[in-house]
């Protein structure tokens, strides 16, 4: 496996990630109208849904690519599962945020529980933010590797069960069904969603690339440095969650 | 490839961990106590002498749960402390044995639990009386307490060989089991209205069982990879 694995095509996807970003919030603000009940602060939905949305199928990559380490036990998968949970978990901080400035816009309250979607977040979060002191209580990597894969794969199933069961509990109050969003918008509305949403999943996969490039570049610089000093028990002074090649 | 056949395996294991549990009386005994201390806590805490419907549910189950991670925390510590983990993989039998059999004697364990808590409960606490929809119940505390087995075994199974045991088990655990506080409150709440028991609504138990269900199967299906080489 070499550096130009992670790195290939990184420019080009860093060129449209900035394209779609920038231009879907161009069509944010001069494109989508404003919403008739809540005006122009309907327009942090374009943000928070496309964060959510995105951060959640992170989630589920993060359980696929477990899966993976796991049938193959090849590290490069545990490194990909590593860092697409570590995207989304970024991502998921800025759902919740936009989602509570969203909620205290709308409905005057930083938190709302009758938002079963803000709220299975909530859960989602907490649990994924258990994943990286998992790793890191764990000496032995492959070990770590091994238990960080599971933990991404029971995750990955609980992300939609625990949607269930949430919604479940409030549908009494917020009667809803999944495929509302993009339901009764109209086509300029729609259309600027998309473009939001597109520009989200393909920052995810920039972001990703990137971070895969670096810690690929970080580990060959280590094992470059082992071979110099010519010492083979030569360990790293500062541990890391991160997995190691 | 194994001499043995699994079901002897899971016996012997059951059989093993439920001797165990009887001469030292480790878990059960600490997990009955915690429960009835939280019970008065809550009365104290909520400044309530009896309460009903949703709140008395949601006590009722919180307090289960925060009990039930005290026998997590336990659930494997033999097994790594004193060798068992190498005696058994040393062992020709299948691995999931030792899943299939953890899972059954912490289901055991709760069980043993409830049989404590529930009347402690409907003493101290409980305004009605939990009389007529008890059949209900018990359904409901069966159902919960098979996902909490099965989850409960997987975050032992996790926890047990990291260096901060007694912190991963709650940080993982609670999240996991927030969908079967959601479901076992809302389903036991209608049984223990003032007005008298209602009928559960059929999602409660539907959801119960459909985490049981995926957990079960995914907890046996990755619990071979929790097991060292």
């Amino acid at each position: 496996m070499t550096q130009a694995k992670f790195s290939r095509g990184l420019v080009p996807l860093s060129i449209l990630s900035v394209v779609l970003v920038v231009g879907g919030f161009a069509m944010v603000f001069f494109y989508a109208p404003n919403e008739a009940d809540q005006g122009f602060v309907q327009k942090i939905f374009y943000l928070h849904v496309p964060l959510a949305i995105v951060a959640l199928i992170g989630f589920v990559a993060g359980g696929v690519y477990g899966i993976r380490f796991l049938r193959s036990g090849d590290r490069v998968h545990d490194l990909r599962s590593y860092v697409a949970i570590h995207v989304s978990l970024i991502l998921a901080v800025g759902a919740l945020i936009t989602g509570s400035i969203w909620a205290k816009a709308s409905w005057g309250h930083w938190w709302v529980w009758d938002e079963p979607t803000l709220v299975s977040f909530l859960i989602v979060f907490l649990l994924y933010a258990c994943y990286q002191p998992l790793r890191f209580s764990i000496e032995d990597p492959e070990r770590q590797s091994r238990y960080a894969a599971v933990f991404a794969i029971v995750g990955g199933a609980f992300v939609p069960l625990n949607f269930m069961a949430v919604r479940a509990a409030e549908a009494f109050t917020h009667p809803r069904v999944l495929g509302t969003t993009g339901g009764s918008m109209p086509g300029s509305m729609r259309l600027t969603f998309l473009v939001s949403l597109a520009g989200m999943a393909v920052l995810f996969v920039t972001l990703c690339k990137y971070e895969l490039t670096s810690k690929h570049a970080s580990f060959t610089l280590r094992s470059l440095k082992r071979r110099m000093a010519g010492d083979d028990d030569w360990v790293p002074v500062r541990r890391s969650a991160a997995p190691q090649l | 490839m194994s001499a043995t056949p699994t079901r002897a395996v899971v016996a012997a294991l059951i059989r093993k961990d439920l001797r165990l549990e009887l001469r030292t009386r480790e878990s059960v005994p600490a997990m009955a106590l915690f429960s009835v201390s939280t019970f008065v806590l809550f009365h104290f805490g909520l400044d309530a002498r009896s309460l009903e419907g949703n709140m008395a549910a949601g006590v009722f189950w919180v307090t289960l749960l925060f009990a039930s991670v005290l026998a997590v925390n336990r659930l494997f510590v033999a097994e790594r402390e004193e060798g068992g983990f190498d005696g058994f993989l040393l062992a020709p039998v299948d691995r999931t044995a030792l899943f299939l059999a953890k899972a059954t004697v912490l289901f055991c364990f709760l069980v043993a639990l409830q049989l404590v808590a529930v009347p402690a409960f409907a003493v101290l606490l409980l305004e009605p009386s939990p009389g007529p929809g008890l059949l209900e119940l018990v359904g409901m505390l069966l159902l919960a307490d098979a996902g909490i087995a099965v989850v409960g075994t997987l975050v032992g199974a996790l926890a047990v060989q990291t260096r901060a045991r007694e912190v991963i088990v709650p940080l993982l655990a609670l999240p996991l089991m927030i969908p079967i506080v959601i479901a076992a409150a809302r389903g036991t709440a209608p049984l223990w209205l003032e007005a008298g028991a209602a009928a559960v609504p059929g999602r409660w138990p539907a959801i119960l069982g459909l985490y049981d269900l995926v957990f079960g199967l995914l907890a046996y299906a990755v619990f071979d990879y929790l097991l060292d080489e």
